[in-house]
């Protein structure tokens, strides 16, 4: 079954099958410490970059910044949901800790 | 490999996509096939329409483009009759009420909950008198901004206002410009005060002289790839070239033409004009303009006039920072300026606007780029009487600093991109600083604006206080937060802000620049501006003087706004939204 995968209006949203599913503006936990140096860095999401699947699981380029210390830039790519029988099933973003995938394109 | 925007730009985009636009509106919102939505309401940002976040579906919202901030007379009446028939929501916003108009910075007007079936008529009401939606979004040229006095002006080198209705005229539904690898904002003015902000734009002319052929010519410098979005904000640069007001419109075009050839198609966040120059610099930019665009030799640029420009510079060298105000025009009549707070005005009193412009006027109103209204052609002797209407109550010539210098973009009352709830906030906040803040002595410009992201639409990197959305957590709990940037302004040597403190709660930020102005008033030399005092303290030293506290002031938006249907709802949940709705507004179920 094909799942169509887009960044919308200029980065503020993840489409999936043509519904606009996760958005700008959400605050996620990430299990990411290279990232900014904080344990688990409370991150605010600017703008989407980029979305992929992975096997089941959707996960998003955003870049964004680290309220807690300040760091800003793009972490590797963060899992937003997964596909089950083609539908998207969101997870609660903001209040799980999100592992990052960092591939080889990251810094 | 190209985006999907550019995939369906290709499939159809421009002039044709009116005819489905106008058949979709026959046939209902819910006829737009699932699997298509995302690439149609991506097309209809070319005429204009851009759909509602989330929560919001089936409403969009309209942009008017008026070149330069004209409304014609009757077209000011036009609008208020639009907005007063088809841009009513299903709930109501608590300070603007149900049905209003937003005059936008630049010099454009937007309106909201407009359904896709009224388009036909809105379409035929607003084309009626002249108006249109064409191009006013979407990757193409976007309304041409400009001096809002152009033509009326007293202060003016040349009258640009013909060249930016050429523009126009050459430009809008034009296929050879009509796809773009991104948006096009381009700018034109003729005046000495630079109101026409040409640095923040894609592509500027100013004026400019230039001796030819032993003659003093007037006519316009160009400059190139200027913008603020994306924590990329880049002053446009000059490519030393001069156009004559008769060369304007061709060379313009060769540069649109430049761009459309050159630009990155391949990434979104790549393609504006000002990557480009990144990556070519202005000498290469000339000259591929000139070996592959322009058929007659360029002229090298003129002297221009930026060491008198004060508009939005934040320096008091005697000229005007805006339009607010009674001021006399060339032919001895004059304009009256008057303060939109934070551009919303309802519809009652847009009509009323029309009306009073009609009576004491011409009937002719102008936007600016401060989201302020004008309104022109008042001869001396009616100037009395219309500053007793009472219109000019609540939209004054002479508002209190904090009201005449705030603007604030739409933020996440409609907008996808924003982080934070921002019109409303701003008005708030300006009426807490009017009652509790004194200004120093003399400071009479002094502008805050309100932006909810990155994308920098209040164009907060040019104003004394910037502030931008973002969040935080405070006692644990995510709350509204704003980054504060200190110092930006135009003039001859512009600068974009210092972001000097970071992720303020929304209800600190009035105490922030309260416990602010106290310190710049402490530490001010002689008259110097806000500007100028920024600019001679070190950053560290201005984000002590920042001092973010509590006051008095309470901000009931502190929440995640975003995940709201609508902020200002009784039950404001996602689950209570009606959208996406019927014509009618009834919501659409499973089982229609």
């Amino acid at each position: 079954m094909s799942v169509s995968l887009r960044v919308l209006d200029d980065g503020a949203w993840v489409s999936v099958n043509d519904a606009r599913e996760v958005s700008v503006s959400e605050l996620w936990r990430l299990d990411d410490p290279s990232f900014c140096g904080c344990e688990l860095p409370d991150f605010v999401v600017e703008n989407v970059l980029d979305v992929g699947a992975d096997g089941r699981t959707v996960s998003a380029k955003v870049y964004g910044q680290c309220i807690a210390c300040g760091h800003a830039g793009v972490p590797g790519w963060v899992p937003v949901g997964r596909l089950r029988e083609g539908e998207f099933v969101d997870i609660d973003r903001e209040r799980v800790v999100l592992p990052v995938r960092r591939g080889d394109d990251d810094e | 490999m190209p985006t999907d925007v550019e995939r369906w730009k290709s499939e159809v985009y421009g002039n044709e996509i009116r005819e489905h636009l106008l058949e979709f509106a026959e046939q209902g919102w819910d006829t737009i096939p699932e699997d298509e939505r995302d690439a149609w309401f991506e097309r209809f940002k070319w005429w204009g329409l851009y759909h509602q976040r989330n929560g919001q579906e089936s409403y969009f919202m309209m942009r008017i483009g008026t070149p330069n901030g004209v409304l014609t007379p009757g077209q000011t009446e036009v609008v208020a009759e639009v907005a007063d028939e088809y841009a009513r929501g299903p709930a109501e916003n608590p300070i603007f009420g149900n049905g209003y108009v937003d005059w936008t910075t630049r010099q454009s007007i937007q309106l909201h909950w407009i359904k896709l079936e009224d388009i036909p008529e809105i379409f035929e009401k607003l084309e009626s008198v002249g108006l249109s939606t064409q191009q006013a979004c979407g990757d193409s040229w976007r309304n041409i901004v400009g001096c809002p006095v152009a033509g009326k002006d007293k202060h003016e080198h040349v009258d640009a206002l013909p060249v930016a209705m050429e523009l126009n005229e050459t430009f809008k539904g034009n296929d050879d410009h009509s796809n773009l690898p991104r948006k096009w904002k381009v700018s034109i003015t003729g005046c000495r005060e630079g109101c026409g902000q040409g640095d923040i734009n894609d592509l500027a002319l100013e004026p400019a002289t230039k001796e030819i052929d032993g003659e003093e010519t007037k006519g316009f410098n160009i400059r190139i790839g200027g913008g603020l979005s994306r924590n990329e904000p880049r002053l446009a640069r000059d490519i030393d070239v001069f156009v004559t007001p008769e060369q304007a419109a061709e060379v313009s075009g060769a540069i649109s033409a430049l761009f459309r050839e050159n630009g990155d198609r391949d990434n979104r966040y790549n393609a504006r004009i000002k990557f480009l120059m990144d990556e070519w610099g202005a000498e290469k930019f000339r000259n591929v303009l000139q070996e592959e665009f322009v058929d007659f030799e360029l002229e090298t640029a003129g002297e221009d006039l930026r060491s008198e420009y004060s508009y939005n510079s934040g320096y008091a060298n005697g000229g005007h920072a805006d339009h607010v105000g009674i001021h006399e025009q060339a032919d001895g009549n004059y304009y009256v300026g008057l303060n939109v707070l934070v551009g919303r005005m309802g519809v009652d009193e847009t009509k009323e606007l029309a009306r009073v412009a009609d009576e004491y006027g011409s009937g002719e109103v102008r936007v600016t780029q401060r989201q302020n209204v004008i309104i022109t052609d008042v001869p001396e002797e009616k100037l009395d009487a219309l500053q007793d209407e009472e219109l000019l109550d609540h939209y004054s010539p002479d508002p209190h600093p904090f009201m005449r210098g705030s603007i604030a973009c739409t933020g996440t009352e409609f907008c996808s991109l924003s982080i934070v709830e921002t019109k409303n906030r701003q008005v708030r906040y300006a009426r807490w600083l009017k009652e509790n803040v004194e200004l120093p002595a003399g400071v009479e410009d002094f502008h805050i604006h309100l932006s909810g992201c990155t994308a920098s639409c209040a164009q907060p990197q040019i104003a004394d206080i910037s502030l931008r959305g973002m969040k935080t957590r405070k006692d644990g709990e995510p709350v509204e937060a704003l980054d504060i940037g200190l110092g930006g302004g135009l003039g001859e040597n512009p600068n974009f802000a210092e972001w000097v403190t970071q992720r303020v709660p929304v209800d600190e930020v009035p105490g922030a620049i309260k416990n602010l102005l106290a310190n710049f008033e402490a530490r001010r030399e002689g008259d110097e501006t806000f500007r100028e005092f920024v600019a001679r303290t070190d950053e560290e030293d201005l984000a002590e003087l920042v001092e973010p506290e509590e006051t008095s002031y309470e901000d009931p938006m502190m929440h995640n706004t975003k995940r709201t249907w609508y902020p200002y709802a009784e039950d404001d949940s996602m689950d209570a939204s009606p959208a996406p709705t019927h014509a009618d507004g009834t919501p659409i179920t499973s089982d229609d």
